[in-house]
């Protein structure tokens, strides 16, 4: 039994039989030939055959990963008709009078290290798409084959690495998962796996390839990105129960899809989603998140490499609001610190980031940044549910001066003829001590408070969450803590405010009943959390 | 020989697709030599891999230059895929 560790790319857990992709990286010899013109024409027919292999493997693309990710195999068929591209294979041909197999290659490494010497991620990953065709007309030119794999039964392919067309060429009924020595979770291929929903773990290193023998058994496992060869008996027996009991969470998160989140006792609550990125709306709507607790517009601020503008600040909230379609939606004004890298702000470095110029403070002490902000959400406010809120609150007077800004910059926009909703929410996040012991003065002023119990657990217990030489001084479930939610809670309910809880505590099922009994209004997540909650909720006696 | 400058509209620039697309319309224009040129990079408008290569970003001021037969026709119909963000 040998263990291998990769990155895993889609969460399953495949058991089964071994296979090995052989890669048709027929090493490409230089010859002289002195009939250049049939050179060109083979180069001409192994391009044609291409080009009708890609067309057919798009097809299946569109059918199994659908339009956008199928889209690479037609700008594959494009770089394929490329006038440079195939000027410089015949090129070679003529002047070196050289084989078309070596023209090809020699084009294909060229143009690839071309795409790979560029200082742009993209463009970088385009030399794989090059490299891609190019194997393709030299194994149609060599007459290899290019089938992936004969096995008959379903089996884990095992390659050094996959191209984005062998990804896709693979036959889904034969795959079990496929695992590559190489490879980038960002790449093609890992994308493609995860729509295709196929388990598979990348990058486990060339040792693997050169260990395994074909028909061995391996469990793979593509929450941990482990692969295991030849387990034994006990190591097998845990992973088939791992498997099964994956496969019956699978099933009953699919029975939870519009259901209430009630308690058996009838007691509701509404369980919403965590996401720092205009990209993981999908996966909030596909676990049937009641809303957004926490739309972090950090990204804007962090992708940037200058301060974003109101319009492109507005389009992305607008785009949040849009897509929720009337589900509320709570953004969280910008929570940056020293500690980040935003080099534009032009931020001093800090002895203590964390209890330094951060979040609102940024934001009061630099208004023009906070009004662009506040302007973009105004806007956007109208074509959707939202909710704004404020990080790091630590005062009252802090509020007062947050709301006074708000009606300025409400009043400004009026004037301007510009439209806001009057019912969007103003809130607070609770994460410092002060501002749950200050709890009663703060909910009169509000509409909701949010805990960040990560921060909240940090400064309460007087314990740096990145330090891991403090972390056995940390009880997340600590009565401080919980006493402080308890008291923000009842302050806020005294106050006719509602409560929610955005912080990791909020997915600590084990904290549900404890909340729930609390009156917590409602639990933020992050996406891949949403069902568990929900499931915990519906089990949820408070009656008992 | 006619020439029009415009600016990239689309949030990923150039990328794959509207390479592609330039590409292909430009390919229409056969007699035409099509450039574009964008700072010190240059690119011929029917290699959609040249393209690729001058990674134009979003806001690149870029320079289209047609020369030939049609050459008016072949610039108005770049002129409009650049500014309608290539249908994006």
């Amino acid at each position: 039994m040998k263990k291998y560790l990769g990155k895993g790319v889609y969460g399953s857990v495949a058991i089964g039989k071994i296979s090995v992709f052989k890669k048709c990286d027929a090493a490409v010899t230089r010859i002289h030939v002195e009939d250049t013109e049939k050179e060109k024409q083979r180069v001409k027919a192994a391009k044609e055959l291409a080009a009708k292999q890609l067309t057919e493997i798009h097809e299946k693309a569109l059918r199994e990963v659908g339009e956008t990710h199928a889209q690479i195999f037609e700008i594959h068929l494009m770089m394929l008709d490329d006038d440079d591209y195939n000027e410089s294979i015949e090129n070679i041909i003529d002047t070196q009078s050289v084989n078309a197999e070596y023209a090809v290659a020699l084009t294909s490494d060229n143009f690839a290290g071309m795409f790979s010497s560029m200082d742009d991620a993209y463009m970088q990953a385009r030399a794989a798409d090059v490299r891609d065709i190019s194997n393709r007309i030299i194994a149609n030119l060599t007459g290899a084959n290019t089938d992936s794999t004969t096995a008959d039964e379903k089996s884990i392919v095992c390659a050094d690495d996959l191209a984005p067309s062998e990804t896709v060429s693979l036959d889904k009924d034969k795959v079990l998962a496929f695992v590559t020595a190489h490879g980038s979770s960002n790449s093609h291929t890992a994308i493609l796996a995860r729509n295709m929903n196929i388990p598979a773990v990348i990058g486990v290193g060339d040792s693997f390839l050169a260990e395994i023998n074909e028909g061995d058994t391996a469990v793979v496992d593509g929450f941990t990105g482990e692969i295991i060869v030849s387990p034994d008996e006990q190591t097998l027996k845990a992973y088939t129960e791992k498997q099964k009991r994956d496969e019956e969470q699978k099933k009953l998160l699919q029975e939870l899809k519009g259901k209430e989140n009630i308690t058996l006792d009838g007691t509701k609550i509404n369980v919403f989603a965590n996401i720092s990125g205009i990209d993981n709306i999908g996966a909030v709507l596909l676990n049937d998140a009641g809303g957004i607790g926490l739309f972090r517009s950090e990204f804007l601020y962090l992708e940037n490499s200058d301060f974003p503008t109101e319009e492109q600040q507005f389009h992305a909230y607008k785009r949040v609001l849009e897509s929720m379609a009337g589900k509320k939606v709570i953004i969280r004004t910008l929570d940056i610190g020293a500690d980040k890298q935003v080099d534009y702000f032009g931020l001093k470095k800090e002895e203590n980031p964390a209890l330094g110029l951060r979040a609102i403070r940024i934001c009061l002490t630099r208004p023009e940044i906070f009004r662009t902000q506040l302007r973009a959400l105004f806007r956007a406010s109208v074509y959707g549910n939202l909710g704004i809120m404020f990080p790091m609150i630590t005062s009252v007077s802090e509020v007062e001066r947050i709301k006074a800004i708000c009606e300025e910059v409400k009043a400004e926009l009026k004037s301007e003829g510009i439209e806001y909703s009057d019912k969007t929410e103003i809130g607070i996040m609770i994460e410092t001590p002060a501002a749950a012991i200050i709890s009663d003065r703060l909910a009169p002023m509000v509409d909701f408070f949010s805990v960040g119990t990560n921060d909240l657990t940090q400064y309460t217990l007087a314990c740096d969450r990145q330090n891991p030489d403090a972390e056995e001084f940390v009880d997340t479930h600590h009565e401080a803590i919980l006493r402080l939610i308890e008291m923000s809670a009842q302050n806020a309910h005294k106050n006719g405010a509602w409560i929610g809880i955005c912080g990791e505590l909020a997915a600590d099922t084990t904290l549900t009943e404890t909340f729930l009994r609390m009156g917590i209004d409602e639990l933020s997540v992050s996406p891949t959390f949403v069902l568990k909650v929900r499931d915990t909720v519906r089990k949820t006696d408070l009656s008992k | 020989m006619v020439t029009k400058t415009v600016t990239v509209v689309n949030e990923q620039g150039l990328h794959m697709r509207p390479a592609g697309q330039l590409a292909a319309e430009m390919k229409k224009f056969p007699g035409c030599t099509i450039t574009i040129a964008s700072g010190d990079k240059t690119a011929k408008a029917t290699a959609v891999m040249q393209i690729m290569a001058a990674g134009l970003k979003k806001g690149s001021i870029v320079e289209i230059t047609a020369d030939g037969d049609n050459e008016q026709a072949a610039l108005d119909k770049a002129v409009e895929l650049f500014e309608s963000g290539f249908g994006e």
